[in-house]
């Protein structure tokens, strides 16, 4: 309370860095949910290398078995003689199973896969943070890494010993292990995710029988993350994996793959964060690089998931259609140039220059260039309204001398049509003009029946609701709506602003027009 | 219905579609948003012909499109010709039913289940219900999960033989084997269990349910939980505890707190639902242990029901489950380490002292109100003190008061607006209950403090208060204490203060009553009207058409319409017009 900043005061909301430094305080987090009851106190084996041989493999169960006690980490003063015990156990366990040969004896899989189960599947926490941006927000670290750190360690060293066998491993490492360590990848702390992804990524590898069970697994996050939750932090991981695992698809591809490609990964696309696009991009165009054929679909995709108000993301998928465009096959651009340009035309105008820019850099691409040459004659008449427009109206120098560059090239690709087009851009315009008027007329006329025979139908029968909610479209301009209007005045009364400059800043949410 | 058939001259199919056809994104949109009239132009025998067939054959299209289609469609009954052709708009529906987008399915889904009821019993079974099933048994998740959302729609009117079925595809999209279809199987398992005969119910449905609150993954088991207060209904007593309290229990301790959440956040129907004797035998005990759950978000949850737990308890032995297994847990919460804890315990704790009376209350729950009145967090006071009224019934608020005044100037003086902001609207129910005098004594002050907040909706707030009071304590009271000082900021330098003090007329006037608004007032806002500010002058020209109603005839004629006229000459366009308005309003021209 008493820690208020005067900006704090003025802004009425927390900002983000109050957030945050609020939050460093508390930034870990464990949830370990009345797994056994309390820790008894641990005491010391003899260390492995000290045993005789013949003892080794009962003594290496024995220690298995001590790290399957847990410990409260959030408690920091706790056991703290046993946690130590255990995190020693824990680093010659990692250090056995990997320098030694011949340990991995059948009896111990069992052992060693519960110890590994005991300690990394549990719930994951709730989140400090409701909107975790992990961008933005610091993570909350596993207050536990300690010792978890070292057994998803031993996991990794155990799948990567030469004498790890798959086939008995596969009764304990199976469907649901996976699922569970999937269920992990959620976890805010990045550390954790690494090591889950290298983790995940050996088992893909090492069990032929799990490979179609992991793919799947991982579209049913995607989907969840995509169209229910919208949260889940180990997309990027995730994704990554999945990079290399189209990398090694077999040709043709299998419908399954394909279903991948057009279902979830071009969908992913929606999602609100920006750091997935890299791995996204990846993804991509590893599958194109197997299959141009499918450049058109995703193309087409990517156009329908264009971003509609997020000019950040918009510059992200111009990079990923660049990125694709450096890999197509010219018959492949000529299947799509036509919808494709239309959107770099629409994005060559946008008011927003970062995005108008990176569409521009399209023209400083050599391979892009001779494509574009190739077909000119389709794509100058898509980008020349565009173009044209903005090289007299945008309100950025830079844009405006990119765009007259682009005009020159274009120019001394096709001349003539160049010329062409110039002379009838003044016609084009006025018969748009003339086309919104005819629009305007055609629905005056419809809203004129709509009215006459909605009284009829009112009173014929009792229906119709929707026609009848419908009271005013008079024209295209959607935003006239009444009830729009009056949402729109109730809330700027209903939102008011603090502000540094009292007068000034609310005279602005006062009523109506104000002071001069 | 001459308009309803339509007029091929002048509306051609072509141009209709080419409407929505058009390249601009927002152009099809608006076109679909008026499909209506487009259908009413075309007339129902060609809107079932041909616009129906082309909206079935265009469905890829943007999200947003396909949403307002798929709502329109649920409207469309009388634009194709009624219910007996209802059907017809089934193929476009089934279609958005499948889409990848959640809020397109969704809505598809909505308007199918509000469709469904215009169909005859005939028409379900031969035109929807082999829909349902072709959804049920579709390839891509999508449909399946749209299938679980109208099992329930069509059941109660169709024979035997296709309930039968219908019972099957739900059995085996419950164990669907994408978590997304089980989700929404489970999600829906309660309002179909409620379409469902007794025998099924107790035979396929508590199948279903233990199977679903036993999945591998905890969003599905949640789902059940909600699922769970609607079996417990419909089924008789004698049957709970066999059916359905293995599940419940298990549910109580599950290992993920997202399980132990929601059934936290249920607990109140789920209590109804089972009734008192297990309530006593088994809830109270799980009560206690969410209660001391080690995750704060089940915490708070709980929290939040501590009241109504409480009021549910059976009276026979209510006041000693409450003291010996509730209440200790309750303290606990009172120092809980997180604040939305604390916070929600504080918006119902007080509703505790009407269930356990005086000398509880004051022995046992006294001092944790206290405590939380000091708390830390301004959000738990603010609880506290918006709950007032239930302590004051019972023991009186005198026996807060004197921890409660430094806790409301606190707030009342808190950095954050929207905190001021909470207590303001608390202040005519404290004035009410705490009394004139103590009001006037310490609690005056702060309402006049907050006319000159910097903040205006502070100020639109405290304006507010100051009418509720009035209305509370009469006129006389107000001529007293708040008239003079609202007309004293009529001087002020700020602008934004004179105004304020327009506004407070403008809220005061009425409750005030025509002597104190014309003898008082009036000068006051006449004056204003030479204000050099124009914001000032138009303000004072609607302030004398709000007030203009309280005053007699003679004061409008003589003093406000010369004054009015005067303003409408304003150089300033704002000033004129309402002016103008106030002129027109009070009839003075």
């Amino acid at each position: 309370m008493s820690a208020i900043s005067a900006s704090e005061k003025v802004d009425g909301f927390t900002r983000k860095s109050m957030r945050k430094a609020q939050k460093q305080r508390k930034s870990q987090g464990s949830s370990q949910y009345r797994t056994q009851s309390a820790p008894v106190e641990l005491s010391p084996l003899p260390q492995l290398k000290d045993a005789p041989s013949t003892e080794q493999q009962e003594l290496f169960t024995q220690k298995l078995q001590q790290c399957c006690m847990l410990f409260d980490f959030l408690d920091s003063v706790m056991d703290l003689k046993s946690k130590e015990i255990k995190r020693a156990t824990l680093n010659e366990l990692v250090d056995y199973v990997s320098t030694n040969r011949g340990v991995l004896v059948e009896s111990t899989y069992p052992e060693i896969t519960n110890m590994i189960c005991t300690n990394i599947f549990r719930t994951l926490p709730p989140s400090d943070n409701p909107d975790f941006d992990p961008e933005e927000d610091e993570p909350t670290l596993e207050a536990s890494w300690p010792h978890i750190q070292l057994v998803y360690e031993f996991l990794l060293r155990f799948l990567e010993n030469p004498d790890f066998q798959p086939s008995i491993a596969k009764r304990h490492i199976d469907q649901k292990f996976v699922l569970q360590l999937l269920e992990l990848f959620d976890s805010e702390d990045p550390r954790e995710r690494d090591f889950l992804k290298t983790i995940l990524h050996r088992i893909y590898g090492k069990f032929l029988g799990l490979r179609a069970f992991i793919r799947k697994q991982i579209n049913n996050i995607f989907l969840r993350f995509i169209y229910e939750t919208e949260h889940f932090n180990g997309v990027a991981e995730l994704l990554e994996i999945l990079g290399s695992i189209i990398n090694g698809f077999a040709l043709p591809l299998k419908a399954e793959h394909k279903q991948f490609l057009m279902k979830v990964l071009i969908p992913l696309h929606t999602a609100k964060g920006l750091a997935l696009f890299h791995a996204q991009a990846y993804c991509v165009v590893q599958f194109l690089e197997k299959d141009p054929t499918l450049t058109e679909p995703v193309i087409r995709g990517l156009l329908k998931f264009w971003p509609k108000t997020c000019s950040q993301k918009e510059v992200m998928f111009l990079g990923e259609i660049e990125e694709i465009l450096d890999v197509i096959e010219p018959t492949q651009f000529k299947k799509i140039q036509e919808p494709l340009f239309k959107q770099i035309s629409k994005c060559v105008a946008n008011p927003h220059f970062q995005v108008a820019e990176r569409a521009l850099y399209f023209w400083n691409n050599e391979y892009i260039l001779s494509l574009i040459e190739e077909n000119i004659d389709k794509v100058l008449p898509i980008m020349f309204g565009s173009l044209y427009r903005i090289s007299k109206e945008h309100w950025n120098p830079t844009i405006v001398a990119l765009v007259y560059n682009v005009l020159k090239t274009l120019m001394e690709m096709n001349c003539t049509l160049f010329d062409e087009l110039t002379s009838s851009y003044k016609a084009e315009r006025q018969r748009e003009k003339k086309k919104e008027q005819e629009r305007d007329e055609l629905w005056k006329k419809l809203d004129e029946l709509r009215l006459s025979s909605a009284a009829l139908v009112q009173n014929n029968s009792h229906g119709l609701p929707s026609v009848q909610n419908n009271n005013n479209n008079n024209n295209n301009n959607n935003s006239s709506n009444n009830n729009d209007n009056q949402d729109t005045r109730a809330e700027a009364a209903a939102v008011p602003t603090d502000n540094k400059v009292p007068d000034a800043g609310v005279a602005a949410s006062e009523s109506t027009p104000c002071a001069k | 219905m001459a308009g309803a058939d339509g007029d091929d001259s002048l509306y051609p199919i072509a141009v209709l579609i080419d409407e929505l056809r058009n390249e601009d994104v927002q152009l099809r949109l608006n076109s679909i948003k008026k499909l209506s009239t487009i259908a009413l132009a075309l007339g129902v025998e060609r809107t079932r012909t041909e616009l129906l067939p082309f909206l079935t054959d265009t469905i890829y299209d943007e999200d947003e499109v396909l949403l307002a289609l798929a709502e329109q469609l649920g409207n469309f009954t009388m634009l194709v010709g009624g219910p007996e052709y209802v059907h017809c708009l089934l193929p476009p529906l089934e279609s958005l039913a499948t889409v990848e987008e959640t809020v397109v399915r969704d809505k598809a889904v909505e308007s199918l289940r509000k469709i469904s009821q215009e169909h005859s019993p005939v028409d379900l079974e031969v035109h929807f219900e082999p829909l349902v099933k072709r959804l049920a048994s579709g390839d891509w998740f999508t449909s399946r999960t749209s299938a679980c959302g109208l099992f329930s729609v069509c059941y109660p009117r169709v024979s035997s033989t296709v309930k039968a079925e219908i019972r099957q595809h739900f059995r085996t999209l419950c164990s669907d084997d994408t978590p997304m279809v089980r989700r929404a199987a489970a999600s829906k398992l309660g309002e179909f269990a409620k379409v469902l005969e007794l025998d099924y119910v107790k035979s396929d449905i508590i199948s279903l349910f233990t199977a679903l609150a036993s999945d591998e993954q905890d969003s599905v088991r949640l789902l059940a939980v909600e699922a769970c207060v609607s079996i417990a209904t419909l089924l008789p007593q004698e049957d709970l505890e066999s059916l359905v309290m293995p599940t419940l229990r298990q549910a109580a301790e599950d290992k993920s707190w997202r399980v132990r959440y929601m059934v936290a956040d249920k607990f109140s129907e789920l209590q109804k639902a089972v009734g008192p004797e297990i309530t006593k035998n088994d809830l109270v005990p799980a009560f206690q242990n969410l209660l001391k759950d080690c995750e704060a978000e089940v915490r708070a949850a709980a929290a939040n029901k501590v009241k109504e737990f409480c009021e549910n308890l059976p009276e026979d032995n209510r006041e000693q489950i409450i003291m010996t297994h509730i209440l200790p847990c309750v303290k606990e919460l009172v120092s809980d380490t997180n604040q939305h804890v604390k916070s929600a315990l504080a918006s119902v704790i007080m509703g505790l002292s009407t269930i356990l009376g005086k000398d509880n209350t004051i022995e046992h729950l006294l001092p944790l109100f206290l405590a939380q009145l000091k708390d830390e967090c301004p959000e738990v006071r603010l609880n506290i003190i918006s709950n007032l009224d239930c302590v004051n019934e019972v023991i009186g608020i005198r026996q807060l008061s004197q921890s409660l005044l430094p806790a409301i100037v606190e707030l009342a003086e808190d950095a954050k607006w929207r905190v001021r902001l909470a207590i303001i609207e608390y202040m005519p129910l404290l004035a009410g209950q705490l009394g004139v005098e103590f009001f006037d004594e310490k609690l005056n002050t702060l309402c006049m403090a907050w006319l000159i907040d910097h903040v205006y909706a502070i100020r639109e707030a405290a304006t507010c208060n100051l009418m509720k009071l009035v209305e509370k304590f009469g006129a006389e009271w107000a001529q007293n204490t708040i008239v003079p000082k609202v007309l004293g900021m009529a001087n002020d330098p700020n602008y934004l203060h004179r105004m304020t003090t327009l506004f407070c007329i403008n809220a005061l006037s009425e409750a005030c009553g025509q002597d104190i608004t014309t003898k008082q007032m009036l000068p006051v806002v006449l004056k204003m009207s030479n204000d050099q500010v124009a914001n000032v002058r138009f303000n004072v020209a609607k302030s004398l058409q709000k007030i203009g109603p309280v005053l007699d005839s003679n004061a409008l004629q003589t003093e406000v319409k010369p004054v009015l006229e005067k303003l409408a000459t304003d150089t300033d366009m704002d000033v004129k017009y309402f002016a103008q308005e106030a002129i027109s309003v009070l009839v003075l021209a």
